[in-house]
């Protein structure tokens, strides 16, 4: 049916309807022959899907979206036909910034807005004692991980450029970094909050659903050209991917997801921990405390893989918050139209009608989200660095 | 910005290729090269230095690092992604296929830095092919051994010299269409199924 493809990803569990696609035979069953590729960065995958070297890519929705305003880099259309998870990342912080936080904490402790006006008084405690500023690791600037930790800091009276450091760490780094000190608390997908925790150097403080209900993560991406040029193969993928979602949906088919996306040429990390992932049932302390929650990472659930163009509005209100992006109406259209429910649907016969996808983020505070008055919204936040 | 050498910054893990790299800049005439090779602290590093080109390779998970030069204006000239003129495609893919990535300050001019940059590639192709040999260095060496020991088991099994035991090999080779090292790999197998 067609040629082989080159599709690269980055070892996260959100990466796993990508890889279960290819690896349990999904993406055969479509005709598709799909070599993955591993890469050790998000500037590669950008760049090698911008250039062609890949077909498609397991990539940062803010990617996708800065690549189509040609933000910060080359201006290259994108679109994204499949949402391959909604949440799963979560705050970690040191055991010490844990203590100083939840001695200053005034409500219950996985409330962030409790959270974040505790860290606002630790933040003005350290500056009144003449310490160094809080750092604060991510993994991108134009990625949800950087927008998540604003907005969780920023509600509670933090200016994440004013008070704290914000710092990029490749994930794999992040874990050694916040052992020695480097960070004080990052934000990062699975498996490495788990990883920080069983290593003993670390506690999750939160799931980032504690902070959004629904936040669209990493989306397949694929170049609006070459997708226009070949639809056949993008509602191939698209097919492949949803099965593959469904499949890990499926509790009895965890453990076997689990050891497939443990193979060291995937993620490579313990089976366990990623089904934990998967399970959303997190080991948050070392002290083996464990927490729950039906929110962590969704695969396919709940209508999670169908792109929502309000997602990607929410997501560019950011950039423009915090000055990665002018506003501008013909901004917003490009960046909503790089999520493609209508691909979504023609590749799956979707009889669900735009109007009845969820459309919500359900962020804890500020008022609802309204893509339509993005400035208005914006409005209503104190904290920010509009251009 | 002044007609002198540009300040290059060499972020790279292999201390090989960085000096292979180096040298090729040096002897080209660019003298102000640091090479980074300890990746905490990387962007404090780079901010002290404040070089006009950096070059890193796309092994380097740090790569994501240089990003948030893009974020921060303040302190620092900003900093432009090589990729950002796409007229150039030819030179972007010559680039990622060699897997180097530079990043050039805003002001440097385009005629200024592609030179460094096309040295930058021939560099790391040179280097790949380096490795691709003592690879294939290596596996010759592993042949070597497992002949070897073919040998012994046919001289052993067969009463023959070593000379006549590897004119067997070399025959069957030349008869089955096969390398002397496939063949020699069978008979080893063969002997440890027949213990």
């Amino acid at each position: 049916m067609t040629g082989p493809l080159q599709i690269g990803f980055i070892p996260l569990v959100d990466a796993a309807a990508l890889i279960v696609a290819v690896d349990r035979g999904f993406c055969a069953a479509e005709g598709l022959d799909v070599t993955l590729v591993r890469e050790v960065s998000w500037s590669n995958v950008r760049d090698k899907l911008n250039i062609g070297l890949f077909d498609a890519a397991h990539l940062l929705a803010p990617v996708a979206i800065a690549s189509s305003l040609g933000l910060g880099h080359v201006k290259v259309p994108i679109s994204a036909p499949f949402n391959l998870g909604l949440n799963g990342n979560a705050i970690t912080v040191s055991p010490a910034l844990h203590a100083a936080i939840m001695a200053e904490i005034d409500g219950d402790r996985f409330d962030p807005m409790a959270t974040a006006l505790a860290l606002a008084r630790v933040v003005a405690a350290r500056r009144k004692s003449g310490a160094e500023p809080l750092t604060f690791g991510m993994t991108f600037p134009f990625s949800t991980h950087n927008y998540q930790l604003r907005f969780w800091m920023a509600a509670g009276g933090v200016d994440p450029d004013e008070d704290v450091r914000l710092v990029v760490l490749p994930p794999p780094y992040m874990v050694d970094s916040l052992a020695s000190g480097h960070v004080d608390a990052f934000c990062v997908g699975a498996p490495w909050n788990s990883i920080a925790v069983d290593r003993g150097v670390g506690l999750i403080l939160h799931f980032v659903s504690d902070i959004l209900v629904r936040a669209a993560e990493k989306v397949l991406a694929v170049r609006q050209s070459w997708s226009d040029r070949n639809p056949q193969v993008v509602a191939a993928l698209v097919r492949a991917a949803s099965n593959a979602a469904e499949f890990i949906e499926q509790p009895q088919n965890r453990l076997e997801a689990a050891h497939i996306l443990s193979a060291p040429e995937r993620i490579g990390v313990d089976a366990d921990v990623i089904q934990r992932t998967l399970d959303g049932r997190l080991k948050i302390s070392p002290d083996g405390t464990m927490r729950e929650s039906s929110r962590y990472l969704l695969v396919g659930r709940e209508g999670a893989a169908r792109p929502d163009p309000v997602q990607a509005a929410w997501l560019y209100a950011q950039m423009v918050r915090w000055g990665q992006a002018a506003f501008s109406t013909d901004a917003l259209q490009t960046a909503m139209a790089v999520f493609r429910p209508d691909l979504y649907d023609a590749a799956l016969g979707s009889v669900e009608k735009a109007a009845d996808a969820p459309g919500r983020i359900g962020a804890f505070a500020g008022p609802a989200f309204a893509a339509e008055d993005i400035a208005g919204h914006l409005a209503a936040f104190k904290i920010g660095r509009r251009i | 910005m002044g007609e002198s050498s540009p300040k290059i910054v060499i972020v790279d893990e292999s201390p090989i290729r960085a000096a292979i790299l180096e040298e090729g800049l040096r002897e080209a005439g660019f003298t102000g090269v640091v090479h980074i090779s300890e990746m905490q602290s990387l962007l404090a590093r780079i901010y002290a230095l404040d070089p006009d080109v950096i070059l890193i390779d796309l092994e380097n998970p740090s790569r994501d690092v240089l990003e948030q030069m893009f974020q921060v204006s303040r302190a620092v000239r900003r900093p432009i992604a090589m990729f950002v003129d796409q007229s150039d495609a030819a030179s972007i893919q010559a680039s990622v296929d060699a897997g180097v990535s530079a990043y050039i300050v805003d002001g440097l001019k385009k005629e200024r830095i592609k030179p460094i940059l096309d040295l930058c590639i021939s560099r790391f192709n040179a280097f790949a092919k380096l490795q691709d040999e003592l690879e294939r260095t290596k596996s010759a060496l592993e042949d070597r051994k497992v002949i070897d020991r073919a040998k012994g088991i046919l001289m052993k099994l067969k009463g023959l010299t070593e000379d006549e035991a590897y004119v067997l090999l070399r025959s069957t080779a030349m008869r089955e269409k096969k390398k002397i090292g496939e063949i020699a790999q069978s008979i080893l197998t063969a002997s440890e199924l027949l213990k």
